[in-house]
């Protein structure tokens, strides 16, 4: 109950956007991680594939990255504008 | 896949050396910000002194410095810092600080150019406010220029002109460039000069990127054959990412957010966008308005959504370029901000711990943005190539 009075209080005014930035950043912790782990398990199976595995982790990372900062830049907006 | 290592290796070198630097500046920062934040608080007292001693005299204006002294906002700290602006601001208030003028260039339609330094602009009133509303006369046209910091600049008369000022960005921007052509055409030169021997001094260094640009990112995902086509703009582009990026991270110079600011990276997104149609061959258009083995009924649902992604693409190039980097200096003046909030709100004491504590966070930020520099550079490339391959692709059904 003390949660949710906390969660009211918050998402009144420009809180919802905080709340906003808080889900693209568990997304975006939840994408990243998944590659991360896929990655690493691979590279455990075949360390020779270390180094091209890398560089696709990296992009992957980057584009789910890339939908995140959407999320973030809409709350910057929302609290800006 | 040898150069990748050694990429890591080098920027694992560079990191160490940067690493004795930083230290010596977070403590000048952590001097600095405390000093900052009890000045900023004594500040306060001395101008709620005068404002109970002269009560009679200018009121209303002594409460008004009153205020704006004492509410720290870190909204109006951040925001500036990370904008564009008309003047390169070193460090202190806006008005008792340090930052040097731009020139700023407009052109009023049918009545020419004007040419004057950014130093012109001053308030009516003669108050120094943040908040206040800058004027300016043009000397050649006579138009009167307004610079507003909530809008913008605009004229008395509402006169359509053209600002084509040299801004913070442009100036960045064009040292950027002079700083590239100077040392890598040195650099190119000096291959031809010594054929054939192991490369010295910066050209050792950047030698690593640029292979690393050729052998990791432009040959495997274009192909050798085409690659050589598309090298030039992919490695123009990774340097003046990385050099713009790295720029921003030194402090005390302006805090130059080139890459962060939309104007920047919308034309590098549209450039990329431009070669990639030009060069865009049947294979590359049959796949966005037929593409093969799809059932008809099908396609109607998927050429919108392949077509939209054509100018999705450069769109998110864009937005991740722009919103990493400004991310980057957010995060970075926020732990400044703390200092002030703190110190504001729980006293002189807290705003000192919190300066330890955000200095420290701060070199940690210093060097994730450090990395985040160079992989942004890294993955914009990458992905302006994965797109030429594909505007260049053979047909393989």
């Amino acid at each position: 109950m003390e949660l949710l009075s906390i969660l009211f209080e918050v998402t009144t005014g420009h809180g919802l956007a905080a709340l906003g930035a808080g889900a693209a950043a568990i997304g975006a912790g939840i994408g990243v991680g998944l590659i991360g782990k896929g990655a690493l398990e691979s590279m455990a199976r075949q360390p020779e594939s270390s180094d091209d595995l890398r560089a696709n982790m990296i992009l992957a990372a980057a584009l789910v990255e890339g939908v995140a900062l959407f999320g973030i830049i809409i709350c910057l907006l929302v609290v800006l504008g | 896949m040898r150069t990748f290592a050694s990429f890591f290796e080098q920027i694992t070198r560079m990191i160490t050396e940067f690493a004795k630097q930083f230290v010596f500046t977070a403590l000048i920062l952590l001097g600095g910000l405390n000093f900052v934040a009890a000045q900023t608080d004594g500040h306060g007292e001395v101008n709620h002194n005068n404002h109970s001693n002269h009560d009679v005299q200018d009121t209303s204006h002594n409460s008004q410095d009153d205020g704006e002294h004492k509410e720290f906002v870190a909204k109006d700290f951040i925001i500036p810092h990370i904008a564009d602006a008309n003047e390169i601001h070193f460090f202190g208030d806006h008005h008792s600080g340090f930052s040097a003028p731009l020139p700023m260039i407009f052109y009023v339609e049918g009545k020419g150019f004007d040419l004057f330094m950014s130093s012109k602009f001053h308030s009516e009133d003669g108050s120094h406010d943040e908040h206040a509303v800058l004027t300016a006369v043009g000397p050649n046209t006579g138009t009167v220029y307004i610079k507003n910091p909530e809008t913008g600049i605009s004229s008395t008369k509402g006169e359509s002109f053209y600002d084509i000022s040299i801004t913070k960005s442009v100036f960045g921007m064009m040292f950027i460039m002079a700083l590239l052509v100077i040392t890598l055409r040195s650099m190119a030169r000096s291959y031809s000069k010594y054929p054939g021997q192991a490369p010295k001094g910066l050209t050792n260094v950047l030698e690593p990127l640029v292979l690393f640009v050729r052998d990791d990112i432009a040959v495997p995902i274009i192909g050798k054959s085409k690659a050589d086509k598309f090298l030039p703009f992919l490695l123009t582009t990774f340097f003046f990412i990385v050099a713009s990026n790295l720029l921003g991270l030194i402090p005390f110079i302006g805090g130059f957010n080139i890459t962060g600011t939309v104007g920047v990276t919308i034309v590098l997104a549209f450039v990329v966008f431009f070669i990639t149609t030009v060069n865009g061959n049947k294979n590359y258009w049959g796949h966005l308005f037929w593409p093969p083995g799809v059932p008809n009924l099908v396609k109607i649902l998927v050429v919108p959504i392949e077509v939209f992604g054509m100018f999705l693409k450069p769109t998110v190039l864009m937005i991740r370029l722009t919103a990493n980097m400004t991310a980057g200096h957010i995060i970075i003046l926020s732990f400044v901000s703390l200092v002030f909030i703190f110190n504001q709100n729980y006293g002189a004491v807290a705003g000192f711990g919190m300066g330890i504590f955000s200095t420290l966070f701060m070199i940690f930020m210093y060097f994730l943005e450090l990395l985040v520099a160079f992989l942004q550079a890294y993955v914009f490339t990458l992905l302006a190539a994965i797109y030429f391959a594909d505007a260049t692709q053979e047909a393989h059904h």
